[in-house]
């Protein structure tokens, strides 16, 4: 009786599994499939294209469209140095004025750390949107066609990382350690760099991630405030490309060339850019997944 | 004694000082990139004209808003913007809950590993990446559906980027694509956070892995269900500006099933040039906001103090 219960158990959990895994892996092929036929069509033949449209088994592979861009390098090469320099420097900004404004929220016997968390959290309940702050930045700041745009507005300073780097350092730096560096006469300054940020290092890892995936991804600011394409990182720059194409082949050429600076495109082109933009993602990825699963879980536990 | 007593009452608060300095870069900045945009919200009530700026442009009270709430984009936007969050939010949270318990019943294997970190991928992805990955499939010349699937078919191509009617249906699948993996990530902490014992014992008593899964883990998952949903619901009026700008590409002949508020808030400044109607449609969705997310937050916090956000 006791073996017939414990077989059925190992059964029904084994059938579960499959089940799982079956699901599961039907997901993760409708996850992927997309990232694949970007990557197919990049390696494909043009004329091949033009005849069969984007497939998973292309007629004819070619390297054409990696060539092509190879040649056609500066645009290219431009906008990618653009997207890397906004997201360096905006990550490394970012993550020192956002690990230092948490530092006093998350210290017991600082006097206005209530108020402070509540200046950050109401940023969260209402913003004065998207109007007032584009006037702001153009008008007052004259921010356009800067590669300031690019890096300040918006993505500099949230207060859903505050509040995770905040809830980090209270549950992890133990009072008594600023405490005794207090007693040896340490500003808190020298506490912040030489002893706390360099504890936070596992939760600097996770908004850097968050961040620098923001910046690298951002297409909206240049989309408000650039208008020389000099300045187009490399989403940007697939925007244009897109409607490049869509202007030629609705006849009206003649709007787009002359400030387009990449001469039309083909369709493998366009696909192999798209890899080109999203090639340091997947490259890093592996790498860093841990740290993004652990941030996600912990910013939700309380944002 | 009295010198302990002393010492006792300055240590109880820090200097505030450096403390203070330590936080001042990142004050200012959500003063200027936050706080002062707030105060702008008195352009809604302004004829904006470029020419005199800001301030010299003469108050209209409430004609912006007169305006806006005549024409049938009002309605249209606010129409779509929620019904789409509501797709998201029943569809989204079904889809992150299965995935998470399926990840959970395969254990801590590689196969788990491999499974979640494709099915993570496309949260990765930037919008702009992910129109071209529909235009790969959709679009009417070369597009993947056209060509391969709706020809072996034997059916008419489909002017994808024409046809409202299908737009519903790819943005919630779209939507559902690049997030469900992600939201999938706080369910499985959550079933990772049952009590193992709880699973065993049930076994024990015969209790199949399905009864299990309704009688045990989807009640205790209840609380998150219902803190991310009540969160999502405080976004309601909200919606991502790349799904509904970039991946339909700006076609104007898919506005009345595309268009939301933020979509709508954008055209209106740059591209109409309708500062006005812009400004007033971007305080209605700031107000009704903030309303929806006090209240949201008001009622978790009845049904569960220690999950509400204030």
């Amino acid at each position: 009786m006791e073996n017939i219960m414990k077989m059925k158990r190992a059964s029904d959990t084994k059938n579960f599994k499959a089940v799982a895994t079956i699901v599961l892996g039907i997901l993760t092929v409708m996850a992927l499939l997309p990232i694949i036929l970007i990557v197919i069509a990049s390696f494909t033949d043009e004329t091949t294209l033009l005849r069969n449209g984007y497939s998973f088994f292309p007629e004819k592979w070619s390297t054409d469209a990696y060539v092509y861009m190879i040649q056609q390098g500066s645009t290219i090469f431009r906008a990618y140095g653009i997207s890397i320099l906004v997201t360096v420097i905006g990550t490394v900004v970012s993550v020192l004025i956002t690990t230092m404004i948490a530092y006093p929220m998350s210290r017991r016997n600082f006097k206005y750390k209530n108020a402070l968390a509540f200046f950050v959290f109401f940023t969260m309940l209402f913003n004065g949107g998207v109007v007032p702050s584009y006037m702001m930045w153009t008008q007052v700041f004259n921010i356009k066609n800067t590669i300031w745009a690019l890096i300040i507005p918006n993505y500099l300073c949230g207060a859903f990382n505050i509040f995770l780097v905040r809830n980090y350092y209270s549950n992890s730096i133990p009072e008594a350690l600023i405490e005794s560096a207090q007693i040896d006469g340490a500003s808190e300054l020298t506490i912040f760099f030489k002893i706390i940020f360099p504890l936070a290092i596992p939760t600097v890892a996770t908004i850097s991630l968050f961040t620098a995936l923001i910046y690298w991804n951002d297409w909206v600011n240049a989309l408000y405030y650039i208008q020389k394409p000099q300045y187009y990182g490399i989403q940007n720059l697939l925007i244009r490309i897109m409607n490049n194409i869509q202007y030629l082949k609705s006849g009206a050429a003649s709007i787009a060339v002359g400030t387009g600076a990449v001469s039309l495109p083909s369709n493998a082109v366009r696909m192999s850019m798209a890899v080109i933009g999203i090639l340091p993602i997947v490259v890093i990825y592996p790498f860093v997944q841990k740290y993004f699963v652990k941030g996600v879980v912990v910013g939700a536990v309380k944002g | 004694m009295s010198d302990m007593k002393k010492s006792k009452v300055k240590t109880k608060y820090a200097k505030s000082g450096p403390l203070l300095l330590i936080a001042a870069p990142g004050i200012i900045y959500l003063l200027i990139n936050n706080y002062i945009p707030m105060f702008g919200i008195f352009l809604a009530f302004k004829k904006f004209s470029y020419k005199k700026g800001v301030w010299k442009s003469p108050w209209n009270g409430f004609d912006n808003f007169k305006f806006l709430f005549q024409t049938k984009d009002a309605f249209i936007m606010t129409r779509n913007t929620i019904l789409y969050n509501l797709a998201f939010i029943v569809i989204g949270t079904i889809l992150a809950i299965t995935i998470a318990i399926f990840l959970n019943a395969l254990g801590d294997s590689i196969r788990t590993k491999f499974f979640q970190s494709a099915l993570l991928l496309p949260n990765l992805m930037s919008w702009v990446i992910i129109a071209y990955m529909v235009y790969a499939f959709l679009n009417s010349d070369s597009g993947f559906i056209n060509n391969t699937i709706l020809k072996a078919l034997g059916k008419e191509d489909i002017a994808w980027y024409m046809e409202k009617k299908y737009w519903p249906f790819i943005l919630i699948f779209v939507q559902m694509w690049k997030n469900a993996g992600y939201q999938s990530i706080i369910y499985l902490a959550a079933i990772a956070g049952i009590d193992k014992s709880v699973f065993e014992a049930a076994s024990l008593d015969g209790a199949s892995k399905l009864q299990q899964i309704f009688r045990i883990t989807l009640p205790m998952l209840k609380p998150t269900v219902i803190i991310l949903t009540l969160m999502a619901v405080g976004r309601i009026f909200f919606s991502d500006f790349g799904l509904f700008y970039q991946v339909p590409m700006n076609s104007g002949a898919l506005y009345s099933t595309t268009q939301t508020i933020d979509t709508y808030v954008y055209r209106g400044l740059m591209e109409l040039n309708d500062v006005g109607m812009s400004a007033a449609a971007g305080l209605f969705q700031s107000l009704l906001g903030f309303i929806i997310v006090v209240s949201a937050n008001a009622l978790v916090r009845k049904i569960d103090s220690d999950n509400a956000l204030f």
